[in-house]
């Protein structure tokens, strides 16, 4: 009865898309920083999140592929939900803090192991699916 | 004020903060076109909430104005949900299977201009700091 609101081209679709992603966006950071807090460093809970975060998004990106999750679905999770709950900016942030703190090891290591993780957990999310 | 109902406020600030980050970020997306080049959406995105967090980290004037719940909305609420980080490994992924030397591109782009605008947003913080 209400799929007309679901269906992403009409003006209220348009504006259905925004609120999935509105809310998406809500929950996302709340998880976010709920993990931050809840892990006794900071950076650990980014990096958890990222990595998960990336691994989730890989899911929902490969049923959004086969049609198997909707529009409005991919929307609500993958671009508001995940995008929210990972970030660039604190990563990049953090990267920084280091790098004036002169911890260099430290630095170069956290940026490896953000994006060679999570580049490795997505290639092998997506093969396990048969993408 | 009771320390649940502080930390309450925190919970909410940064809520509201991620439904706006995020709407952003997908207004930028909708704006693009969709290619199968490089994703520049998310890297505009990316690179502007680099610039902007680390220079509102560090700029006085937001310690001086804004309350702290007010300041961890507008930093890890707004900024952290407008960039995004499953999205870069998800499509640098995806461009690999198109080209491996543009996808190599986009996580060198996004690294080297990311950490540089960071770097900026810090030092123009600083530089207002000095001036005063």
């Amino acid at each position: 009865m209400f799929l007309w609101l679901l269906d992403g081209k009409s003006k209220a679709g348009k504006h259905m898309n925004l609120l999935a992603v509105t809310i998406g966006g809500f929950i996302g950071s709340i998880l976010r920083y709920f993990l931050s807090i809840s892990m006794n460093k900071r950076l650990i809970g980014t990096w958890i999140a990222n990595i998960t975060g990336s691994v989730f998004l890989a899911i929902l990106f490969y049923f959004h592929s086969i049609h198997m999750l909707s529009d409005f679905a991919w929307l609500f999770l993958g671009v508001g939900l995940c995008g929210a709950y990972t970030t660039f900016s604190t990563f990049g942030n953090e990267t920084i803090q280091l790098i004036l703190q002169k911890r260099y090891k430290h630095a170069t290591s956290y940026v490896f192991l953000s994006v060679s993780i999570s580049l490795i957990a997505v290639i092998f999310t997506l093969h396990l699916l048969g993408y | 004020m009771s320390e649940h109902l502080k930390q309450l406020k925190i919970f909410l600030a940064i809520g509201i903060g991620g439904m706006i980050g995020a709407a952003s970020r997908y207004g930028i997306s909708i704006g693009f076109p969709v290619t199968n080049k490089l994703p520049i959406e998310t890297l505009i995105a990316n690179l502007i909430g680099c610039f902007l967090l680390s220079y509102l980290l560090h700029v006085p004037f937001m310690k001086n104005t804004f309350s702290k719940e007010s300041r961890i909305g507008i930093t890890t609420g707004i900024l952290g949900a407008f960039t995004t980080f499953s999205t870069f490994a998800v499509e640098t992924v995806v461009l690999g299977e198109v080209s491996i030397l543009l996808a190599t591109g986009y996580v060198i782009i996004s690294l080297i201009g990311g950490i540089t605008l960071c770097f900026c947003g810090y030092w123009m913080a600083n530089r207002r700091r000095e001036s005063i």
